[in-house]
């Protein structure tokens, strides 16, 4: 199996789902030419043309309106948001156009559309470009929203978000664009709404998506090496969850940490606790932990900023804390 | 514990206090404990006056930041029992305040089971009553590994008779219940309304000390100032050990099952001021003489004092009372339930007695057993004071 890193994996899901049906067409600021902020797009306009591929102006709300219009008239726009801090301005178009179109029309409008961009905070970026945004989305009904952690799953999703006929929220980590794994070459589906156990363990289960399944990850190294084992449980899509995954691993491990970037309040792994302290309840040995982001807007200082942000360690105490370790 | 009256405030009003300080001591039925801050601040109202006995749970104290007010924090006018309130009931009502309030700790309820949810469905599958298990996790909770090797209720088909008379497996397990047979069953019933709740029998053996004693006279000349060993230690480690050959005698009655014990705890009976009371030697079979003799030496002089922590007195799987030093030749002590038995040790006597042919006066020590007739009958108390006996007359007997 081929090996290949995140951007690259993407840009294969969207080479083969524009080959496969001309409906699709990416649309967003510096897609075409300069081909893609974070070189998503290398290729493409070359390979489809201008006609396919469509820089905009700087100004979200207006591409985000543009491509809710070409999806209700037929086509399967894929809309690149250069990050998802600036698809703040567009959320009048996925919250009130694209999400609700379907319902709101009673049925006569389907909304095959999907928005994609960079999610979570990079590296000293600040309080403003440092921002995970999955609770905001996953909150509203009438979008799925979907994470991808690995380069397979990231190829995987991004052709079944753009095969679906709902509005597909595509949240790619700013961090993994380098990261390679072996990816399958051509028809490679990873449906939505379906976690991955990415390692497997009895002791303690680490639910976690995008970035922080490398933190996970790392995180059960740490603990393997106190006779801890530690299965991690990538989420993957944010709406639908899946619940079944988390429930089934839980009553395996009897305790559960739940990993995000995003703030604790109202965050992701609230929600998952929710679903873990009503299906798994008789099972639970002790309360679900949660590691987030510290709460408050991300520090420039890079010190800081790696305090405020999850990390192994914090992760592994929160594993030992519900294991009585510490 | 339902209620404690609260003997003396060891902090003040205005006084700051760290998460662990010692803010007051409570004296419950059974002990004086001391009431230890859960919060870093200051001691800023003490709701309760020196001497008063609350109902566990009422607030005593508010702990909070200096000059926060506390208005409204009213002793519930059912708290007070002793009539010395330190506060008048005129004060206009105001909302709830703020700080954390300090609790009276209630380390002996036993209503009340803090468990986790799959710890609880794990005692339900298999069980065992949570309330026996000591809970490892915060504020004692019973958690998961708590519960892993914990002997559940045996199944039925194996209880057609229990094999009590061998000696203990050490398998880790504290102790392995066993159901009453039928024919038990009737025993308890028949024998308890015949005499009293537990129905008490009685078995007495005679001593002769002269070979412990050398061996006691040996042990202190070689110990010099590390140490004494005294007659008490010896008897409580024969006991012990004796128990450890004799599981039949070393067992709770538990209303539908016996529970035989694995491990041998011995509760010694010490007077106090105003009753008894009786601190537990945990493992004394495992425990070297000199270890028994300073434990049992500490927790008296403790007892004494009131200040046996509640785990210290609870628990012995036997007891031993001792009443030689008041001269008393022989006596029959009260049976301490849930156990089964207890020896009551008279004091060492030389007298004349018969060896062979001869007249020769020997040091003597007559030991009663008194023993539960629902769990020990006749010979099987009579097998284990044989054995006592014998290590006693042998001390290298202990060591089989």
């Amino acid at each position: 199996m081929p090996t290949l890193t995140y951007r690259d994996a993407l840009n294969q899901a969207l080479r083969e789902e524009m080959q496969r049906d001309a409906s699709v067409f990416l649309m967003g600021e510096e897609v075409g030419v300069y081909q893609g902020a974070y070189k998503v797009s290398r290729g493409l306009l070359e390979e489809f043309g201008a006609q396919r591929v469509v820089d905009t102006p700087i100004a979200e709300l207006g591409f985000a309106g543009i491509g809710v219009g070409a999806a209700m008239a037929g086509l399967r726009p894929v809309i690149e948001f250069m990050t998802w801090n600036f698809a703040l301005l567009a959320l009048d178009q996925i919250v009130n156009a694209a999400a609700k179109m379907l319902y709101m029309s009673g049925g006569q409008l389907r909304m095959p559309i999907v928005f994609r961009g960079p999610n979570g905070a990079a590296l000293q970026l600040s309080s403003q470009h440092s921002q995970a945004w999955e609770s905001w989305l996953a909150h509203i009904p009438g979008l799925k929203v979907v994470a991808p952690a690995t380069p397979a799953d990231a190829k995987g999703l991004l052709k079944s978000a753009i095969r679906d006929n709902n509005p597909v929220i595509v949240l790619e980590g700013e961090m993994l664009y380098n990261l390679k794994g072996e990816v399958p070459e051509g028809e490679h589906i990873v449906p939505i709404g379906k976690a991955d156990v990415k390692r497997e363990g009895t002791d303690v289960t680490l639910i976690c998506h995008s970035k922080t399944v490398s933190v996970a990850l790392k995180a059960a190294d740490q603990l393997a090496e106190q006779n801890v084992s530690a299965e991690v449980v990538d989420l993957r899509s944010l709406r639908p969850l899946d619940e079944t995954a988390i429930v089934e691993s839980v009553v395996k491990t009897n305790r559960a940490v739940v990993v995000e970037e995003g703030w604790p309040h109202a965050g992701i792994g609230a929600q998952v606790v929710d679903i873990i302290q009503r299906e798994a309840f008789d099972h639970l040995d002790a309360p679900v932990q949660r590691v987030t982001q510290a709460d408050v807007p991300m520090p420039y200082n890079k010190h800081l900023e790696r305090a405020a942000k999850a990390s192994p360690e914090k992760v592994a105490a929160a594993a030992r804390r519900v294991l009585y370790l510490e | 514990m339902e209620e404690g009256r609260l003997v003396k405030w060891a902090k003040r009003e205005g006084e700051a206090v760290k998460t662990g300080d010692t803010l007051a001591e409570v004296e419950t039925d059974k002990a004086v404990m001391e009431l230890v801050a859960r919060a870093d601040g200051q001691l800023i109202k003490v709701m309760v006056a020196e001497g008063t006995t609350v109902p566990v749970g009422n607030v005593v104290a508010y702990i909070g930041q200096p000059g926060e007010k506390v208005d409204g924090a009213e002793p519930a006018p059912a708290a007070q029992k002793g009539a010395q309130s330190a506060v008048s009931g005129a004060r206009e009502p105001t909302p709830p305040p703020t700080p954390a309030p300090v609790a009276v700790p209630a380390p002996f309820d036993a209503t009340r089971v803090k468990a986790s949810p799959l710890a609880k469905r794990m005692a339900q599958d298999t069980g065992v009553d949570l309330k026996l298990v000591q809970g490892s996790g915060p504020g004692g909770r019973v958690v998961k590994r708590d519960l892993e090797g914990v002997q559940a209720v045996a199944p039925a088909a194996a209880s057609v008779v229990p094999r009590t008379a061998d000696r203990a497996p050490r398998t880790g397990a504290p102790y392995e219940d066993v159901p009453l047979t039928q024919i038990r069953k009737t025993i308890a019933k028949r024998l308890a309304a015949s005499i009293g709740p537990i129905p008490h029998f009685f078995l007495t053996t005679e001593v002769d000390m002269e070979r412990a004693a050398e061996a006691r006279d040996a042990l202190n000349k070689q110990l010099g100032d590390q140490g004494k060993v005294s007659f008490n230690d010896i008897v409580i480690k024969a006991v012990a050990l004796a128990l450890t050959k004799h599981r039949a005698c070393n067992a709770w009655f538990q209303e539908d099952h016996i529970r035989y014990w694995n491990e041998v705890h011995i509760g010694m009976a010490v007077a106090v001021e105003d009753g008894l009371i009786t601190p537990v030697i945990r493992d004394a079979d495992r425990k070297s003489l000199l270890e028994i003799g300073t434990e049992a030496r500490e927790l008296a002089q403790r007892a004494r004092n009131r200040r046996l922590k509640p785990e210290e007195y609870t628990g012995a799987s036997f007891s031993v009372s001792n009443l030689g030093m008041f001269d008393i030749d022989q006596f029959t002590a009260v049976i301490n339930p849930p156990e089964a038995g207890i020896i009551a040790v008279g004091s060492i006597v030389a007298k004349p007695v018969a060896e062979g042919s001869q007249v020769v006066v020997r040091r003597r020590l007559r030991l009663t057993m008194s023993c539960d007739h629902r769990v020990i009958d006749g010979a099987t108390g009579a097998q284990f004071l044989k054995t006592l006996k014998q290590m006693l007359e042998n001390p290298l007997a202990m060591l089989l």
